[in-house]
């Protein structure tokens, strides 16, 4: 398992990697390490594991309650543009120049609420779905071009097959010879040190 | 564990059918699906299928040129026939799309779990359709150069756009359908684009998907909320899928003709999408598992389940086309009967009837499990499907020809122009596919690793597989 290296060098660097074969072992070591204490610590996984979020204890994340104001956002944008364009009757507006048409269709109310449905759903689902994704990966830290992991040849299997946990040294509570010392106890196939 | 051979056609509601068929492991799924991409060359048939493609892509970009420089007469359009072919060929186009947002999200949140073999490709079908499908409102409107006028942008004519018109409804519903499909195809590849990137054998491959893959490590941290951002996503696709197709149908239900104004047409449409979608899913699946060895991910199994759905949704069409007669006699409104009576028996009749048999008999060959099973007789059906999905937007759209002005009948004959753009729309259609097949991760791996035995926390490792499980072939 190369203690040597492991041991060598005064760096703490990103932190200790250690490497499972099977989602059942990275349970294990996920609930054991959660369990010692560690805050800044992840599993990486070629896929969401059932269940590793409790063994992790990884809060529900705040996203849908967000989403939901969205689209509340959304559907009232999908009012204010019909109503703004196609209904308002306001002379001084704001904008000077840019003021609503007012269409007289078969007699119909200028604020025909039934017909502009379509338009604020429409309007609702796409402000959800973009804040959706837009911050998920804002959540997430994501785009980013470079992280320390990627140094490590072995983890490039983690989108493949292998399941990677990883205790970083900026964890108050990591120390390279007690934290090496509980990952060599949960029966990874390697442990290493990643650079920072 | 070593490679035992996996059944999947046994019937017992008992036991889940295993999804993935002779893989016992991850990195075998991994290997086999990202070989279609990483094999130097494509097999000898893609690059024949490119080449004709492309071909066909190339001359509908020409045509529209020449209908740019020329106008809208080189089309058969003419008063009243005034929608033509462009209107038919956005419909159908825009139905196909329907049935990938219908795998990727309603079957989705419904936890079918077969799904994860075809979302990928359906997803991207999605895309490819909703282009063919944008393009051609957009050429038909005729001055194309004020084409913006559809949208709600300030301009000097003080003039805003009418808010009460299904055409402007469908303005917004095609294009939030075209960003959230995109969303949601690029966020559920993320994970897959960064298996690419983790597998790259050149330093192209590294960066481009590289930066495709947006940095993604595979953090459960990250997971959680990628996976409730894709609940989300998959739970706002599902109405907007049915939001759309209705849209499209109001185009002609909130018109006051006879034939289109009828209140069946929101789900006889919807209907009619999943239905010629997923007959477009089949006709690119069966050739697409061929072509890149993908049956054991694809398996007969998932045909047999898409086959399924196709006799489903094309008996709801059938009852809609009867539904639509029987109210056209039982109203009494002798212009919606003349209508129909004549859609059926007047000049266009060939038309209808290929329809209704294409749409309606064939799909009745998938009652007996044999023919269910069997590609020849599968792709047959949904040969026909295609054709007569096609057929039905042509029936309605058509049936402008007799309007209330026996005056102004007359037949609408399309031009060789209106011929090579639908041909040359399927061109764009199946190259934007074959580069997908060649280019992306054509099944979604990290979800597919997802559904395996393997993958439950529970039975991998140290516990022994529960009976079910890993069923072997005695």
């Amino acid at each position: 398992m190369g203690d040597s290296a492991l041991s060598a060098g005064t760096s703490d660097g990103f932190g200790l990697l250690a490497e499972f074969e099977t989602p059942a072992q990275i349970m294990r070591a996920a609930r054991a390490v959660h369990d010692a204490g560690y805050v800044e610590w992840d599993c990486h996984t070629p896929f969401p594991v059932h269940g590793l979020d409790k063994a992790m204890g990884v809060k529900p994340t705040i996203l849908p309650v967000l989403v939901f104001f969205c689209g509340l956002m959304g559907v009232s944008l999908g009012f204010l543009l019909q109503w703004f364009t196609n209904a308002a009757s306001i002379e001084a507006w704001f904008f000077g120049i840019v003021r609503g048409y007012e269409y007289m269709i078969s007699g119909k109310p200028m604020m025909s609420l039934p017909a502009w449905i379509p338009v604020m759903f429409e309007t609702t689902v796409l402000f959800s779905a973009l804040a959706t994704v837009g911050l998920m990966l804002v959540f997430n830290g994501l785009p980013r071009l470079y992280h320390p992991l990627f140094k490590s040849k072995r983890f490039a299997r983690v989108t493949d097959d292998r399941f990677f946990l990883v205790i970083e040294a900026r964890d108050p509570k990591f120390d390279r010879a007690a934290s090496l010392s509980l990952l060599e106890t949960l029966n990874p196939i390697s442990i290493e040190l990643v650079e920072s | 564990m070593e490679a035992t051979p996996i059944d999947n056609t046994f019937e017992d509601p008992g036991q889940r059918a295993p999804l993935v068929l002779n893989h016992n492991d991850f990195t075998s799924v991994t290997t086999d699906i990202c070989r279609a991409s990483e094999s130097p060359r494509p097999p000898r048939a893609w690059y024949i299928a490119f080449a004709i493609s492309a071909a066909l892509a190339s001359l509908f970009f020409l045509l529209i040129f020449y209908l740019f420089i020329t106008g809208v007469g080189i089309w058969g359009n003419h008063s009243p026939t005034m929608w033509g072919f462009p209107i038919v060929n956005f419909v159908f186009w825009i139905g196909i799309g329907h049935a990938g947002t219908l795998i990727s999200a309603i079957l989705f949140l419904f936890r079918q779990k077969w799904r994860t073999a075809i979302n990928r490709f359906a997803e991207a079908m999605t895309i490819f359709a909703v282009v063919c499908a944008g393009t051609f409102p957009v050429i038909h409107v005729g001055r194309v150069w004020v084409v913006y006028w559809l949208f709600p942008i300030p301009n000097q004519m003080e003039l805003w756009p009418q808010f009460r018109s299904p055409l402007l409804w469908d303005v917004f519903a095609v294009s939030t359908y075209f960003t959230v499909s995109l969303l949601f195809w690029y966020v559920g590849m993320i994970p897959d684009l960064a298996t690419f990137r983790d597998r790259a054998a050149t330093k192209t491959r590294a960066i481009i998907y590289g930066l495709l893959a947006l940095g993604w490590t595979g953090s459960n941290r990250h997971w959680h909320r990628y996976e409730r951002a894709y609940l989300l996503l998959a739970a706002l696709a599902t109405p907007l899928v049915l939001s759309v197709h209705s849209v499209v149908s109001f185009d002609f239900a909130v018109a006051q003709l006879p034939g289109w104004h009828s209140t069946i047409f929101p789900p006889y449409f919807v209907a009619g999408a999943i239905f010629g979608g997923f007959a477009m899913v089949v006709t690119l699946a069966v050739p697409s598992r061929q072509l890149w060895g993908l049956k054991d991910f694809i398996t007969m199994r998932h045909l047999e389940n898409m086959n399924k759905i196709i006799l489903l949704t094309g008996s709801i069409v059938g009852y809609a086309y009867v539904s639509e007669f029987f109210i056209a006699w039982y109203s009494g409104a002798t212009y919606e009967g003349f209508a129909f009576i004549n859609r059926a028996f007047g000049q266009h009749a060939w038309a209808y009837w290929l329809m209704l048999f294409c749409n309606v008999v064939a799909p009745q060959l998938f009652w007996f499990k044999r023919f269910r099973r069997s590609i020849p007789v599968m792709y047959f059906v949904v040969m026909c499907v295609n054709v007569g999905m096609w057929f039905e937007r042509f029936v309605i759209v058509i049936s402008l020809e007799q309007d209330f002005l026996p005056s102004s009948w007359g037949y609408f004959a399309p031009t060789w122009v209106d011929l090579m753009m639908l041909v040359g729309s399927m061109g764009l259609f199946l190259m934007l596919f074959l580069l997908f097949i060649r280019y992306l991760p054509v099944i979604a791996m990290a979800e597919l690793k997802a559904v395996m035995p393997q993958a439950d926390p529970h039975t991998s490792g140290e516990h022994d597989t529960p009976a079910g499980q890993n069923r072997e072939v005695v």
